[in-house]
């Protein structure tokens, strides 16, 4: 397993450095610099453009620019901003990377739960009006055309209906007076989110290692208690109102990916159940005389989800990946939108960075799943 | 593909006829085999009703695309219904709600809608099926010669696919597109080398490795064939069912990556789908809601109903290519 670990570390670094350098050449093969940026600009003679590309080290031979990039990446440097002169670009990114995580990762855990749920129940009552149904209209909504769905969603609920917030992710009224900044706020709720998995795991690790005769209903009430007193820690700590404000924020963007991307779970899982369900062990449980539910949540569905699990890899890269596409409709600032803007304007420090954030977190995801596989197939164990 | 010359005797299924005759006798009864796996599978890809719809929906739309030069020829005049350089001269207002001169309107610019809307059409196919001919073209090689040699091959190609899944594609494509001026050619050689070396390349391989230790391949090495005779002649016609589902799906996922780069306004391309909705968005028809559907509906569902058409189409082959999917006769 270190073994494993190790040399999937040693790939992840790897493909890092492609991903670096392929982004530096890419960006040095197009013509021109950031200093042409203001070429028609009259207030600038060039001899301030001379002095810009001096400054940003733009006037050496781009072998040199590149080892000079390497290094800087390496040791954690990752330059300036051109586009927000001042700020480092790590700054920037490092201000915007939560924001996209809080988005993202929400939203696919619930399309992922709810493409689960559907995907199961189809799976076992076969070819009635409900599989027609939902194939057909999980297909259309898993290929429709995100930016005009996210609009028409805005349009729908956020200006007829006026139920959420039209963009952007906070509301400056509500801000104007707080002393905390945004970011703290998208930390704590990733670190309570953290800790409600981490508790809910840990009663059903309890439950499972020394209550087999509790019946698992008992771990509901538990976690929701759980739910609870953090909800109300967020209550009493005076920022939860800030926090109330993010969500409401929240809603449509999570809306919209999971009516865009359960369908891509609930298809797959209709496949895999369909492979399991002829499996002997579903016929034995069935003729033990279980109730048809037990059978397929415990027996059929739990054996399903192995190449779910995989493809939850592939949903959260596509989703981190297509971060640009949600964010800039809804004017989100992740990743994203930071990338979007940055290509735009030729801001190529802040291109190469966001890259790189997104290379990265993309990679750690296909780690993590890799790891998570072996606790659930125990058929599988890395040398 | 051309067949490459076999080394060694040709497989005949009648040894001591002229060898010219016995090969033709040898490619009509391989023929026939053919015809008759397809009229197998084309009767099971007829029972899935979502199939068979699918596959309505490709046809209706290719009809459109086929549609667009006749009526520019015959029926419209350039002038007012060329998709790009048009202009509708007798509306007073652009855009012009749908009348019986412009059946689905005219955008801000003052152009037919359905004129772009059939041009469009198209070019999606052109990309479409561009992209997937060059995902499958390589996935199906790479997938081949991968699990036939094996060791070092396998080894570098299956890496190479797993560092190109773990790539951030739609992020690499806005940064390849805002960078340089991409068109519809290179969108669709670009999306079909990153599926081909990819995603795709792994699937194919792991069919090819099963197929690898059936016994007539051995057969076919006992016989006297040559590695490419092996590849060519029996492991890749072997492949092509579950390629041709995957060529599906690249149509699916190169259509919709097209509409997306073409919203951003980052392509460079006449017109297409995605730029039909991102001159509506850029000039703020797309808040106003329904008031101005023909601007924003026809694209959008274009694009939804061509990708999902494809899709569903794959999720039908998906039944004919593995039996274990299918539903039992009991």
């Amino acid at each position: 397993m270190t073994g494993y670990l190790v040399r999937r570390t040693g790939q992840m670094v790897l493909t890092l450095f492609l991903i670096i350098t392929f982004t530096f050449f890419l960006v040095q093969a197009q013509p021109g610099d950031y200093a042409s940026f203001y070429v028609l600009n009259p207030d600038l003679p060039p001899e301030v453009k001379d002095q810009i590309r001096a400054a940003f080290g733009l006037d050496k031979p781009a072998w040199q620019q590149y080892l000079i990039h390497l290094k800087n990446t390496f040791t954690g440097n990752l330059g300036v901003s051109f586009g927000n002169f001042p700020r480092p670009v790590l700054d920037v990114l490092v201000e915007r990377v939560p924001r996209t995580l809080v988005l993202f990762l929400t939203a696919t855990a619930v399309s992922f739960y709810i493409g689960f749920f559907l995907g199961k129940a189809m799976a076992w009552r076969r070819g009635g009006l409900f599989e027609y149904a939902t194939t057909i209209s999980g297909a259309l909504l898993f290929t429709a055309f995100t930016p005009a769905f996210g609009l028409m969603m805005i349009w729908a609920f956020a200006f007829k209906l006026g139920w959420f917030p039209v963009g952007k992710f906070l509301d400056p009224l509500v801000w104007r007076g707080a002393d905390v900044s945004a970011n703290y706020v998208f930390g704590n709720m990733l670190l309570s989110a953290a800790a409600f998995i981490a508790f809910a795991l840990l009663v059903m690790l309890c439950l499972k290692r020394f209550g087999r005769r509790v019946p698992s209903v008992a771990a509901f009430p538990i976690v929701l208690g759980g739910a609870l007193i953090i909800v109300a820690a967020w209550a009493l700590s005076g920022i939860g109102g800030l926090a109330l404000d993010i969500v409401k924020h929240m809603v449509l963007p999570v809306a919209t990916l999971t009516l865009i991307s359960f369908a891509g779970t609930m298809l797959l899982t209709r496949n895999s159940m369909l492979e399991t369900i002829r499996e002997d062990y579903v016929m034995a449980a069935r003729a033990k005389g279980l109730p048809d539910k037990l059978v397929r949540d415990r027996h059929a569905a739990r054996n399903a989800m192995l190449p779910i699990v995989t493809s939850l890899v592939y949903s959260l890269i596509f989703a981190i990946d297509g971060s640009v596409i949600i964010e800039s409709v809804f004017s989100w600032p992740g990743t994203g939108l930071t990338l979007l803007q940055a290509v735009r304007s030729e801001d190529l420090p802040l291109v190469m960075g966001a890259m790189l954030f997104i290379g990265m977190l993309s990679l750690l995801a296909h780690v993590i799943v890799d790891v998570l596989y072996v606790y659930l197939d125990p058929r599988i164990r890395y040398q | 593909m051309n067949t490459p010359v076999p080394v060694g005797p040709v497989p005949t299924p009648e040894s001591g006829v002229e060898p010219g005759r016995g090969r033709v006798r040898f490619v009509l009864a391989r023929l026939r085999l053919m015809w008759r796996s397809f009229r197998n599978g084309w009767g099971i890809f007829m029972d899935s009703r979502i199939g068979m719809l699918s596959l309505f929906t490709i046809i209706a739309f290719a009809l459109m695309a086929a549609a667009h030069p006749i009526l520019m020829a015959f029926v419209w005049d350039p002038a007012t219904y060329d998709p790009v350089t048009g202009y509708s001269f007798d509306q007073v207002e652009q855009p012009a709600p749908p009348s019986w001169k412009h059946p689905l309107g005219t955008d801000p610019l003052g152009r037919d809608v359905l004129s772009q809307l059939l041009y469009s059409t198209r070019s999606e196919f052109v990309l479409g099926i561009t992209a997937a001919l060059v995902t499958v073209g390589i996935a199906t090689f790479v997938g081949a010669v991968a699990a036939y040699y094996g060791r070092l091959l396998d080894a570098f190609f299956m890496r190479l696919a797993d560092l190109i899944i773990a790539l951030p594609a739609i992020s690499l494509l806005i940064v390849l597109s805002a960078l340089f001026h991409l068109n519809l050619f290179y969108l669709a050689l670009i999306i079909g080398v990153l599926g081909g070396f990819g995603g795709t390349a792994i699937i194919l391989k792991s069919q090819a490795l099963s197929i690898k230790v059936k016994p007539f391949i051995e057969a076919a090495r006992v016989a006297g064939g040559g590695h490419f005779h092996i590849i060519f002649v029996h492991i890749i016609p072997h492949l092509l069912p579950l390629a041709l589902l995957y060529m599906m799906f690249t149509v699916t996922s190169a259509i919709f990556a097209e509409a997306v780069l073409s919203f951003l306004g980052l392509l460079d391309i006449r017109m297409s789908w995605g730029i039909m909705i991102h001159t509506a968005n850029t000039g703020g028809y797309l808040l106003g809601g329904t008031r101005y559907w023909w601007l924003i509906v026809p694209a959008g569902a274009s694009i939804t109903l061509l990708c999902s058409a494809f899709y569903l189409a794959g999720r039908a082959l998906d039944e004919v290519v593995n039996p274990r999917l299918r539903r039992r006769n009991d």
